[in-house]
């Protein structure tokens, strides 16, 4: 049952495709005035074993190593070919569709058959591999714009910013926020990758998801190991997007070196678990393109993080 | 290399995620500092680590890492278990200490990064 489409598609192939498409265009083919003796070279020559007979560019026969072989047995070798070749011919024109060569492959026994255009002029020769060799070519070029569609299906997947291109308003925004109790490390995590998914959803790139992913994860630790708790707000924009970490308190009190890597007040509860090593705000700054930390004490801390939108 | 050849290779107990075993490892981490793996640890990545608390798995779900190797034989806790499953995360447990582990991953051939 798997491999019944795939049938159908060659079926449909063989309708599609015609004669010309399959055919060898560049023939050898010799005169009829030219001799047995010259058309055995040829057939040397060219390694072929039969070829159309062309007077002024029209067909008028078929000669082959049958042919040629009674010639010689004859003792007819200086014959023109004329006298020799097949005139009651088998052939096709170049725009039927291919299908039509399979009755006559089987139905004559011939190994290659011309191939005309409608004005009787000599196109070329089609032989049963020309049919295996132009079917495959034609797979493979349907496979390739089956790839092709899909490779660029998903380059058109919407993006944020086609989004916001295809939208009209005054102003619009999306705004996420996400609580994060204070004083607990279990379950954090939960914001930053849910907020991550919200904007996979609205088209965001990977890449920028990974940072903003980051970031906020950093954020919401912060909140979770050193505050009484507080929230974290995603503001959605035409331009990129805006990320805050905002708490109650206690508040930093310097502010400059809370942001010097490895600086850190945590408390040991939270550097047994692996946190708290200085370095929080540090990537925090490595994944935004803009960030600001604000805070007083004891009001609390805000943390402003932008992401420009890069595709 | 893929996580199921170094769960053979190196007898490692497979706590979370034994249906995720297929996954390729692009290279190797060891840290106990989860912003050090936050900042450092790549997409694909084996994480050595000897915490055994559930925001491990917060954090390889976040880098996309393949999966978690817990050293000395350390028991992942019971959330950490849950949350792994939920986040397709493998979790598994060498009973080499940290070193000793990371030397023979390196012999097998997982680099850093």
């Amino acid at each position: 049952m798997a491999t019944e489409p795939r049938l159908t598609k060659t079926q449909e192939l063989v309708y599609e495709i015609t004669v010309s498409e399959a055919m060898a265009a560049d023939v050898v083919t010799v005169g009829p005035d030219q001799t047995m003796a010259d058309l055995r070279i040829i057939m040397r020559d060219n390694r072929i074993s039969g070829t159309p007979v062309v007077e002024d560019g029209r067909l008028v026969g078929m000669i082959s190593i049958e042919d040629l072989i009674n010639a010689l047995l004859n003792n007819d070798i200086d014959a023109p070919i004329r006298e020799k070749m097949t005139t009651k011919v088998e052939c096709f024109y170049a725009d039927e569709p291919l299908v039509h060569t399979f009755a006559k492959f089987s139905k004559y026994g011939h190994s290659r058959y011309p191939v005309l255009e409608r004005d009787g002029r000599l196109a070329g020769i089609i032989t049963k591999g020309n049919v295996v060799q132009g079917l495959l070519k034609k797979l493979e070029i349907e496979f390739e714009i089956t790839e092709a569609k899909q490779g660029s299906s998903r380059r058109d997947r919407p993006t944020i910013r086609k989004f916001f291109e295809d939208v009209y308003a005054d102003e619009i925004s999306f705004t996420f926020k996400y609580l994060v109790a204070g004083q607990n490390l279990k379950g954090t995590g939960k914001a930053a990758s849910e907020l991550k998914s919200a904007l996979k959803i609205l088209g965001v790139c990977p890449s920028l998801l990974r940072r903003i992913g980051v970031a906020t994860y950093e954020a919401e630790i912060n909140l979770a190991s050193y505050t009484k708790g507080g929230e974290i707000r995603a503001l959605v924009e035409k331009w990129g997007i805006t990320v805050e970490a905002i708490d109650g308190g206690p508040g930093i009190p310097d502010v400059e070196l809370a942001m010097q890597p490895g600086y850190s007040t945590a408390p040991d509860w939270v550097r047994e678990l692996g946190f708290g090593a200085g370095m929080g705000l540090v990537n925090i700054k490595k994944c935004s393109d803009e960030m600001e930390l604000k805070s007083s004490v004891p009001e609390g801390t805000h943390l402003t993080m932008k992401f420009y939108y890069t595709s | 290399m893929k996580l199921k050849d170094l769960v053979r290779e190196f007898g490692l107990e497979v706590k979370a995620g034994a249906g995720l075993l297929d996954r390729d490892v692009t290279g190797g981490y060891v840290s106990d500092l989860m912003s050090d793996v936050l900042a450092h640890a790549v997409d694909g990545n084996v994480w050595v680590t000897l915490h055994i608390h559930q925001n491990i798995v917060a954090v390889a779900a976040h880098k996309g890492l393949a999966g978690i190797i817990l050293v000395q034989g350390r028991q992942p806790e019971k959330d950490t278990v849950a949350k792994a499953a939920e986040e397709g995360i493998p979790v598994m447990v060498s009973a080499f200490p940290a070193f000793e582990l990371v030397g023979r991953l390196y012999k097998a051939g997982i680099r850093g990064a």
